[in-house]
């Protein structure tokens, strides 16, 4: 095989091993399928409950992208307002990081109590969880912006916000972007949380029931349908970062 | 009045801290090339900062066209050591940044969008970076760069240049090739020039007159006339005259060095 394929068919090449370690093990060693299910024995359950698992993947799907959407906009406006003002970043960023150090499990409780058992308060599960980053990331592009590139648009009499729409959000796109890949796989987190714990609907809510029936397969195939979600998305999210900052990639091989 | 007008300035960047230039006062033609040089430290690069209004003085007073400077004004246009393109637009959007500040070009900006195209084109022509209109920042080597970064600094016709050491960074043939190619733009569309820069030869090639600071801090030493005949051809480097003027200038700064 040439070398530039197998670098590109390295992920499959490493997960195809994986698999093949597991099913070794749980052959050569009797595992017993309710503690751990061999990699062909999740297939079949997965194959099986085909049809209930793509429901409460839908639903798993769109709470995250509506967590994860409320997240990029809150994100963004929170990031631009500490990035741009000392004394918002001052005020804001011991509540922000002493908020983000809360586990977000211990807060959902809360939501159901407010908001009941459902959609409502997996979506604020995997916005609280996922907006951190985009902030931090967004505040971080704005505040390290050179003095040599605002000097520039300075000198020629432009505002403040000038500024801002002119070099520094530009400049802060690639970090913007990059939280995003890491940011809707930790929106994913939030609501699988959000739904194992208070919710009828949804992969972890799916996840729940199948353990308490002792399916472990089941189990597994939940755990792999939200794995490959999160791969898909941070896939596109990555190619969009690809597509929309390539001034800043290139002539490298973006992770 | 003259153009530029520097009466009594000081500036400190900390209040009560070291003075960055002290007791400054001189004056600058409307449509002359005048250099300042001098050691580091001497506050050329505060100087560029007062005329162009991005700080303000702590004492004295700065006029730059019959008006007190408070402000940045978009009548100055700067080019700087770094080029400063910005990597996310081509060269052509990079050039046509000032007309999406400055007024009048600002408000007019929708409608002569293909003019506003044409000029920044046409310029980019002049300075030989034809063909290179769609090409990023990175895809040019760092005289077509600097190339790029004069056309910005042109674009809006400023009344006023200023050039704050913009071939510092160059190597010297290239740095040679852009000196004659910002007498040949100030020969051709005359404005006020002033450049900073510690090459005495650029200063004596350059300008009408070449201002001497001191360092720390920094004091005008020296107002030195260059009566050099235009147009100068580069050779004019290797000519006794030329070679007196950067000798003087050289002594100048030998002393206030010592000092």
């Amino acid at each position: 095989m040439p070398p530039s394929l197998i670098i590109r068919a390295a992920p499959v090449l490493l997960l195809l091993a994986l698999l093949g370690v597991w099913h070794l093990a749980c052959t050569a060693l009797a595992i017993p399928d309710f503690l751990l299910p061999s990699p062909m024995a999740v297939w079949h359950a997965g194959v099986d409950a085909f049809d209930p698992i793509m429901m409460h993947a839908q639903q798993t799907l769109l709470t995250t992208l509506g967590g994860f959407a409320l997240a990029v906009i809150v994100g963004l406006l929170l990031g631009i307002a500490v990035g741009i003002s000392p004394l918002i970043y001052r005020a804001c960023y011991p509540l922000m990081v002493g908020f983000n150090s809360i586990p977000k499990v211990a807060f959902v409780p809360v939501l159901v109590v407010w908001f009941g058992i459902g959609t409502i308060p997996a979506i604020i599960t995997a916005f609280l969880i996922s907006f951190f980053p985009i902030v931090v990331n967004v505040a971080t592009g704005l505040s390290t912006l050179e003095p040599e590139l605002e000097d520039v648009l300075r000198s020629l009499g432009a505002s403040r916000f000038d500024i801002l729409r002119k070099v520094a959000i530009p400049r802060a796109l690639p970090y913007f972007f990059a939280s995003l890949k890491v940011s809707i796989t930790l929106a994913f987190v939030g609501s699988v949380i959000a739904e194992t714990v208070a919710s009828n609907l949804g992969i972890g809510y799916l996840m729940m029931s199948a353990s308490s029936t002792m399916n472990m397969a089941l189990v597994f195939a939940g755990l792999a349908v939200i794995g490959a979600m999160g791969v898909v998305m941070y896939a596109f999210f990555s190619q969009a970062e690809q597509h929309f900052t390539a001034w800043a990639h290139r002539g490298t091989h973006a992770p | 009045m003259a153009f530029v007008q520097f009466e009594n300035v000081s500036l400190a960047y900390q209040p009560g801290g070291q003075t960055a230039i002290e007791n400054v006062s001189f004056k600058v033609d409307e449509n002359a090339f005048v250099a300042v040089v001098g050691p580091s430290g001497c506050g050329k690069s505060t100087l560029m900062k007062l005329v162009s209004g991005l700080k303000p003085a702590s004492e004295g007073y700065v006029y730059v066209g019959n008006r007190e400077v408070t402000g940045p004004l978009g009548i100055v246009g700067m080019a700087f050591q770094q080029a400063n393109l910005l990597p996310w637009r081509t060269t052509l959007q990079n050039v046509m940044l000032p007309l999406e500040i400055v007024e009048p070009f600002r408000s007019q900006q929708k409608r002569q969008r293909c003019e506003h195209e044409a000029m920044a084109r046409a310029l980019l022509a002049k300075v030989g970076l034809a063909g290179c209109e769609d090409k990023f920042p990175w895809e040019l080597s760092g005289g077509m760069q600097q190339r790029a970064s004069i056309c910005r600094a042109l674009i809006h016709k400023p009344r006023l240049l200023m050039l704050d050491e913009p071939f510092g960074a160059l190597d010297a043939f290239t740095r040679e090739e852009l000196w004659c190619l910002m007498r040949d733009l100030w020969q051709s569309e005359p404005f006020t020039a002033i450049l900073v820069t510690h090459d005495l030869r650029e200063a004596v090639f350059l300008a009408d007159r070449v201002i001497v600071m001191s360092p720390k801090p920094g004091r005008i030493i020296d107002d030195r006339l260059v009566d050099l005949p235009r147009p100068r051809p580069l050779e004019l480097c290797y000519s006794e005259a030329f070679a007196e003027h950067v000798h003087a200038l050289r002594c100048q700064i030998g002393h206030a060095r010592q000092s």
